[in-house]
């Protein structure tokens, strides 16, 4: 389980513009982070460098003691603007297939869907639910099968205020039992998180 | 059930799902078969002589149809993303995914070839092999074709890069199947153009997943 996420002196580029170099973060168990920055500043590339999907151009992203790799296959969580659900499949296919997947249990799947409120949507089509339904069983992936890592790209942006408290709530337990989120967001968290400014020439707390 | 046993259910059924996956493979190759004795003329003895070759026209170009969907799709909506956050290797995935397609596409079509070429006046005693070399075929074609699929991803026209990465890949197993079904139809010895065959479906799926999960990787990077 991942309790450490440590990045040192990283700097990452996209489509050969440097985006930001000597960024250096730590987060341990308990932590959230919220990353800000303009459009375009780096934020979701910077997630996605540390699941993995983007080679940093130069620094280093470690999880404590772990290997790196093994850490990011069954470590952590990212959700993203595009949620990877397929707009002709029920949202029971789909939160059943991503709850094997990511190695979690039936069980953790039929509570994740109470708890989020779509059990009574399960059976509809994907692409009949609405912009804050999908983003609701986009999340409830991340309670179906436990891992410690979350990386949130705009969690908030299409929930109402009453889902914005909510999912506050969820992620304040998911820090309580020891987790880690990582947040790109433009409106503040509903939960305690340091706060980083990401800026072409590093962070800035 | 395994995470790999519960890929492969979901690609069968996003494979076989709405937009068609098989019935517009098969109805494509339905449709060449049906206008391929309009445009050479009726004369049985002329037909027969090209139905099996047009059997492996058919089958490559029915099998480039649905590629373009293999992986754009996963990839657009961010589940090749998520799908790569996992223990299995990407290697496997992405052989499982070309499997969900075969199993998807590949065999139905397996299954019309002799259909369509004994319409057209093929032996009867050619429709096992047809169908046995179809098979093996497709196996290839999936294998091959998700190579073309994966390094189009992202790219603008990416169905036509596919085509113009596919196709060289795809002249093998038409020549050796092709040649296979013209031997036996002829009397000769078959057995060397269909082991050919299954010799390149076997480095196929063997090879090409590696260079697949390579273009995957450089997609999302």
């Amino acid at each position: 389980m991942i309790t450490r996420l440590e990045i040192e002196g990283l700097a990452l580029a996209r489509g050969g513009r440097r985006l930001f170099s000597r960024l250096s973060l730590t987060l341990s168990a308990g932590e959230a982070c919220a990353l800000t920055g303009r459009n375009g500043a780096g934020k979701t590339s910077l997630l996605r460098a540390v699941a993995g999907l983007i080679a940093p151009e130069a620094g280093r992203i470690g999880f404590g003691d772990l290997d790196a790799a093994e850490a990011r296959a069954s470590g952590l969580h990212l959700l993203g603007h595009l949620d990877g659900l397929k707009s002709g499949r029920t949202a029971r296919e789909e939160l059943d297939f991503w709850t094997r997947w990511n190695g979690g249990t039936a069980e953790a799947a039929t509570e994740a869907a109470r708890r989020l409120e779509i059990t009574p949507l399960l059976d509809l089509e994907i692409r009949r639910l609405s912009a804050g339904q999908r983003r609701r069983l986009a999340l409830a992936r991340l309670l179906s099968a436990p891992r410690a890592l979350w990386l949130l790209d705009e969690p908030l942006s299409p929930l109402d205020s009453d889902w914005r408290a909510r999912f506050g709530e969820i992620m304040a337990e998911h820090l309580a039992g020891g987790g880690l989120i990582l947040a790109a967001i433009h409106d503040p968290l509903p939960i305690p998180a340091r706060a980083v400014d990401i800026r072409a020439d590093g962070a800035a707390a | 059930m395994s995470p790999a046993l519960e890929l492969f259910a979901r690609e069968v059924r996003l494979a076989w799902g709405r937009g068609g996956g098989p019935m517009v493979s098969v109805g494509f190759y339905a449709g060449v078969a049906t206008l391929l004795p309009l445009a050479t003329g009726p004369e049985p003895a002329r037909l027969a002589a090209v139905a099996p070759g047009m059997a492996w026209i058919g089958l490559a170009l029915a099998a480039l149809l649905s590629l373009d969907r293999l992986f754009e799709r996963d990839y657009e909506d961010g589940a090749l993303d998520l799908i790569t956050l996992s223990p299995m290797p990407l290697e496997l995935t992405c052989a499982i995914k070309c499997l969900g397609q075969w199993i998807a596409t590949g065999a139905p079509l397996a299954l019309a070839a002799p259909i369509a070429a004994i319409a057209l006046g093929a032996p009867l005693a050619l429709a096992p092999l047809i169908f046995a070399s179809a098979l093996v075929g497709g196996l290839a074609f999936a294998f091959t074709g998700g190579i073309g699929a994966a390094l189009s991803l992202g790219a603008r026209r990416g169905g036509l890069l596919t085509a113009v990465i596919v196709l060289p890949l795809f002249v093998p197993p038409v020549i050796f199947g092709g040649g296979a079904l013209d031997a036996f139809a002829s009397g000769l010895p078959w057995r060397s153009g269909f082991t050919l065959l299954g010799a390149y479906a076997a480095a196929a799926v063997a090879l090409g997943p590696v260079a697949m999960a390579a273009a995957c990787r450089n997609a999302l990077s």
